[in-house]
């Protein structure tokens, strides 16, 4: 019995079970008072709304905080079409469901633009039934009410607060079709709003995957094979189970597990352990021979993936060809917070706390390995450290279920930095064979886009049909199993595409001597939004105005999860090599905006992770295993290589669009344009390396 | 194991461990002060940075046994209800994106102001070398200022009204 039980429960209670027994149970006393005295109850019209009595407004939020700003973004919306006083909004986190909510995975830029209608819908239905129980209860006119900042108000100017109605609208039908804002209307969205969540991260409350505490606990390290693909053969555990604090060593198959009564303890026992591995069918495989296999297959057609016109023809008969080879490493994520979970198996059910982008993946793979109903599975998401795409995947829940049930015991099982950055699903390393033709007044007849790369089409090949008005083109693909697991990592096949297409068409649009802003601009035709974001980024950078010496100036322009944006990189190159970017000016259109605090934000963090990759690592294969372990190997930017960032928001009544990832794309061209603008040099492989641009 | 006795913020503590543990183990398993994260174990990401005496250090490469009478400061205990003006610059620029990265962050951009009152962009540069993979590096560089600014002005405040 909970606190809500009113008279008619109690009463139906008390005649099922037999009135002597109940009411004895049910005598009235100081804590069950409130039995007796008809509670008011919540209003809760939707899975994303609840208001109590007391007019605590509650939303849910269904799609995982890694730092783009969710747990604000979300609420922002709903709050707008509530007429909610956003200081007295609470936020709370959901637990994976299989329909309540919708899909809760959180990739894709997706969170804003694919709830956007239906949390609009979760507010204004509830606005909607508090005015009219608000109607009802002084027998006005609905019309003659208002909804504002958490009062319904009358034209008399009497007014009712959410919380007063709150019981009253909870007995009305939900309607099916509700009015909602006017875009011009909003008072909370499109203001910059701090992020809900800002005050637990500096004080370290926040609560993190691998913060999860929880009662009788132990702490799990696993020793997978180094090699893709890899199972254990044998194994000796004896000096692991000797480390103090270990309680257990388990085999998971594709690695070994130690549990013990701490993490590092976990970590010791884990070097103890002596494992003999059957390292399978990729033992042996190098970057070497997965470039080898790349330029090999690129020699021949491969599977056409887009056209228009006839590419090959036009390009044979080009008054000027330009061809070039872009190549694009494998990149990891490296999320600050390594891969973590913290599961507790139990006989019937199972309790899992996860910073996942795939609440209801980690919770179907829960299922399956434990062989229970979902809804016996448990999926509690907290923050992430991080997402990008890597926690798309669910092997840490596995993890972490598997040694659960196996010690029969909660258990954390925390990554290592290196077990994270050798066992991450990669940003595929691509092959790109590119032909251009221009006719002889310079304008281009043929484009010819050839990609290699792994496993995955969607992944390799996204992103790769050029903006342009280009009248012949064709993009051809070959897929090669290398046996290194890829997976979308921030902003996905333009992570790389953005890359060739916009460095390539610098390359054309030099090759036909034109500005290459102004050679791009006659090209779009077809996509003015993305027009207008290339615009706006050479006005703001002053594109065409004079620069210091030996400063170059490069643009991009991408389009992508519904956004457009450009970019202006400003770039100098030391004598050793070394680029040193001086700014980088963006313009995005992403249609109306909700934060624009985020906004910007996410920008300049694409920026930064976008460096990482074009400036800095590379992930390397050899003898079956990555070599890069921690970030002495795999680097990131810091705080002294940053550049300024100006971002300019374009006023727009575009379709909504994401924000998480498109900021990414067109970094490295505008960079790698930028440093041909300076120097003369093209690069055509990433990372850039000082020695590619060092002064002979 | 070996019992090690140690202070952290204001509170003794007796945990029995590995003479080897670093700090950083010590705090989040064995104490239960989970705001200092690990990152990387190896001392290059700053994720773990906590002060001794007064110092910032990175706890994942301090062992356990070359603290003793040592005092240790977290984020948690760096000031009550979040008062410290770093803290409250943090707050006042939304530096946080995911978030992790910030506890390293804060006590090492405390710590620089303690030593350093009015730090320039080299010193930023210098101490506040702690990755931080969300990229916020400008939201920092400009709140440290701000801090240090608000710092100077409340100073000058208490100063003016004795
Ligand atoms: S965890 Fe200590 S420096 Fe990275
Ligand atoms: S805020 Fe995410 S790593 Fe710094």
């Amino acid at each position: 019995m909970n606190a809500t039980l009113n008279r008619r429960d109690f009463i139906k209670v008390s005649s099922l079970a037999g009135s002597g027994l109940v009411l004895g149970f049910y005598l009235p006393s100081k804590e069950n008072e409130s039995l007796f005295a008809e509670p008011l109850t919540d209003f809760s019209p939707n899975a994303f709304v609840k208001i109590d009595p007391t007019g605590t407004v509650t939303i849910s939020v269904a799609k995982s905080e890694m730092g783009q700003g969710v747990r604000t973004s979300l609420p922002m919306i709903v709050a707008e079409e509530l007429e909610a006083d956003w200081s007295k909004v609470k936020i709370e986190q959901a637990d994976a469901h299989p329909t309540k909510y919708g899909s809760q995975g959180t990739g894709g830029s997706f969170s804003v633009r694919g709830s956007w209608q239906m949390l609009r819908q979760a507010g204004a239905t509830a606005r909607e039934m508090l005015l009219t129980a608000a109607a009802q209860s002084w027998n006005a006119d609905r019309s003659s009410c208002r909804a504002e900042k958490g009062f319904v108000v009358h034209s008399s100017g009497k007014k009712l607060s959410y919380g007063d109605l709150a019981d009253a609208a909870g007995k009305l039908p939900v309607p099916t079709s509700v009015q909602l804002k006017d875009n011009k209307d909003f008072k909370i969205l499109g203001k910059a709003i701090p992020k809900v969540d800002t005050p637990e991260k500096v004080n370290g409350s926040a609560m993190f995957g691998s913060d999860v505490r929880v009662k009788g606990m132990l702490f799990s390290s696993i020793e997978k094979c180094p090699v893709f693909g890899g199972k254990v053969k044998s194994f000796d555990a004896a000096k692991a189970k000797a480390v103090s604090g270990v309680k257990d060593v388990v085999n998971l198959e594709n690695g070994v597990a130690v549990v013990a009564t701490s993490t590092y303890a976990a970590f010791k026992g884990r070097e103890a352990l002596s494992i003999t591995w059957d390292e399978g069918q990729w033992a042996n495989q190098k970057s070497e021979s997965i470039k080898k296999m790349f330029e090999d297959a690129v020699k021949q057609r491969g599977s056409v993936e887009d056209y228009d016109g006839d590419a090959e023809g036009a390009f044979a008969s080009a008054a000027t060809k330009v061809e070039a080879v872009y190549e694009v490493p494998f990149a990891a994520h490296a999320t600050m917070e390594p891969m973590n979970c913290t599961a507790h198996v139990q006989s019937d059910r199972c309790e899992i706390w996860a910073p996942t982008q795939s609440p209801q993946g980690a919770q179907n793979e829960a299922a399956r390995i434990l062989g229970l109903p979902l809804d016996k599975i448990t999926v509690h998401v907290t923050l992430l450290g991080g997402g990008f795409g890597r926690r798309l995947q669910s092997d840490y829940v596995q993890d972490a279920v598997k040694v659960s049930k196996a010690v029969n015991a909660p258990v954390q099982v925390m990554w290592k930095r290196e077990d994270d950055m050798q066992h991450d699903w990669y940003r595929p390393a691509t092959y790109n064979l590119m032909r251009g033709g221009l006719d002889k007044n310079g304008s281009p007849v043929a484009w010819l886009h050839r990609v290699a790369g792994p496993s995955s089409r969607g992944l390799v090949v996204g992103g790769s049909t050029p903006q342009y008005k280009i009248p012949n083109f064709m993009i051809d693909s070959h897929i090669k199993e290398t046996g290194v697991p890829i997976g979308a990592w921030r902003s996905v096949g333009p992570s790389q595409n953005g890359w060739v297409v916009e460095s390539f068409i610098d390359e054309l649009a030099h090759a036909s001597k034109k500005d290459p802003y102004e050679f791009r601009r006659q090209l779009l035709t077809r996509s003015p939004r993305l027009k207008r974001a290339l615009e706006v980024a050479a006005e703001k950078a002053g594109w065409g105005k004079p620069l210091p010496k030996g400063i170059g100036r490069g643009i991009a322009a991408v389009e992508g999860f519904g956004s457009s944006i450009a970019q202006v990189a400003e770039v100098s190159v030391q004598p050793d090599g070394t680029v040193k970017i001086h700014r980088i000016v963006a313009a995005v259109d992403c249609g109306p905006v909700v934060n624009p605090n985020t906004i910007e934000a996410q920008i300049e963090s694409a920026v930064v992770y976008a460096m990482s990759a074009s400036m800095k690592d590379e992930i390397t294969i050899a003898r079956g295993r990555v070599v890069q372990s921690n970030f002495h190997d795999y680097s990131m930017p810091m705080i002294n290589e940053m550049p300024k960032v100006e971002v300019h928001i374009i006023p727009s009544t575009e379709a909504i669009g994401g924000i998480g990832e498109p900021g990414l794309p067109p970094f490295a061209p505008a960079l790698c344009n930028a440093i041909f603008a300076a120097t003369g040099k093209r690069i055509r492989r990433l990372p850039i390396r000082p020695e590619d641009l060092k002064k002979a | 194991m070996s019992s090690f006795t140690l202070t952290v913020n204001g509170k003794k503590h007796t945990v029995d461990v590995d003479p080897d543990t670093p700090l950083l183990w010590v705090l989040r398993d064995s104490i239960g002060l989970t705001g200092t994260k690990y990152g990387c174990g190896q001392g290059y990401c700053g994720s773990c940075t906590v002060h001794v005496d007064g110092e910032a250090i990175r706890s994942c490469t301090m062992a356990i046994e070359s603290l003793s009478d040592k005092k240790v400061t977290t984020i948690e205990g760096l000031s009550p209800n979040s008062s410290h003006p770093i803290q409250q610059a943090w707050i006042a620029h939304d530096v946080p994106q995911c978030g992790y990265c910030q506890s390293g962050q804060i006590m090492a951009a405390a710590a620089l102001l303690s030593e350093k009152p009015d730090p320039n962009d080299e010193d930023i540069n210098a101490s506040m070398n702690l990755i931080c993979r969300c990229g916020t590096y400008n939201r920092i560089r400009e709140a440290v200022h701000v801090a240090s600014e608000n710092m100077r002005k409340k100073e000058l405040g208490q100063k003016g009204g004795k």
